[in-house]
């Protein structure tokens, strides 16, 4: 199979487009391409990156003037076709605020910046970013935010639930959805979510922080492994 | 050319760990009667345009788009002439 092209927006600010670069150029052994957010369009990627880091200095809420990045326009149209997208911590906010999934992160509930592993629930293994994964599956990834706590309204928040939107849920090390497992004050304990089509996920904990066996926590690379695999079918 | 002033503010229903924080400093200082105390942002900026209903709409559109994310949050607005 020929390599997949793997496109990762940097916007000023943003701290971990080299790991996912480094995970999709030497770990995952893909072409990988950084693309500056002045950019118009985001080439021939098959899979675009929006990683994380603290873009426009998490200036008025995080993501939403990189959300105004001239690039966003072409991402929100490959995600509208189908195309892969995945949102890492402030990817994720990107998202949200570019409308591309639903919700919004505000400030952790404890007011704390929480940098640590801890462990993940896969609630939907039948995604293109999880395929790789068993439901119930536990992942010990870390996270690293100031403003994960995902909120959204009852009625937005009965329809991601009904269509198994939710992805992963921060767990104990059994998989036991507990207050204390959750970081941040995160609604129904949610980490990850997809849109309604499956093409786009975000997530708050950095899957590409834990791929490289150096690191000694590989769990992150079943997502990676997964989006590749998804390509492998199609 | 007009000012615009746009106070943007987190729903009720959200909770504002930031603005309970600050509650109990409030309570340290000895002001124990002090109650919901809430946090939000004022922006203010200048509007190059001579006509007063445009300068209102483009701050609300502004404020829709940008500086409030209305899932969380609600603004309100003003719209002044500058007198030179």
């Amino acid at each position: 199979m020929a390599k997949l092209k793997i496109g990762i927006v940097v916007f000023p600010g943003s701290n971990c487009d080299h790991d996912a670069h480094y995970v999709a150029e030497t770990i995952m052994e893909q072409d990988a391409r950084l693309i500056w957010h002045k950019e118009a369009s985001i080439g021939d990627a098959d899979i675009v990156i929006l990683p994380g880091g603290f873009s426009y200095g998490d200036y008025l809420r995080c993501g939403a003037i990189a959300r105004f990045s001239p690039v966003m326009r072409d991402v929100v149209r490959f995600a509208g076709s189908g195309g892969l997208v995945i949102g890492i911590c402030n990817g994720f906010q990107v998202l949200t605020e570019a409308g591309l999934l639903p919700g919004v992160l505000l400030r952790n509930k404890s007011l704390l910046f929480i940098c640590k592993y801890l462990h993940l629930r896969v609630e939907n293994a039948a995604t293109k970013f999880t395929s790789e994964c068993s439901p119930g599956d536990v992942l010990e990834i870390p996270i690293a935010h100031g403003e994960g706590n995902y909120f959204t309204d009852p009625e937005t928040l009965k329809r991601i639930e009904d269509n198994q939107q939710v992805v992963f849920r921060y767990c104990d090390r059994r998989g036991n959805l507990t207050d204390e497992a959750n970081p941040n004050g995160s609604l129904k304990s949610i980490a990850g979510i997809m849109n309604e089509t499956g093409n786009v996920l975000g997530m708050m904990p950095h899957p590409e922080r834990a791929s490289d066996p150096v690191l000694k926590h590989t769990d992150g690379r079943k997502i990676f492994e997964s989006i590749i695999q998804s390509f492998v079918y199609q | 050319m007009f000012h615009s002033k746009v106070f943007v503010t987190l729903k009720k229903s959200i909770l504002d760990p930031q603005g309970k924080a600050v509650e109990q400093g409030i309570h340290s200082l000895g002001f124990e009667s002090v109650g919901n105390v809430r946090i939000g942002k004022y922006i203010e900026m200048d509007i190059d345009t001579d006509v007063h209903g445009e300068a209102e709409r483009m701050t609300k559109q502004i404020s829709e788009k940008l500086l409030a994310n209305l899932v969380m949050e609600s603004f309100s607005c003003t719209t002044e002439p500058v007198k030179e």
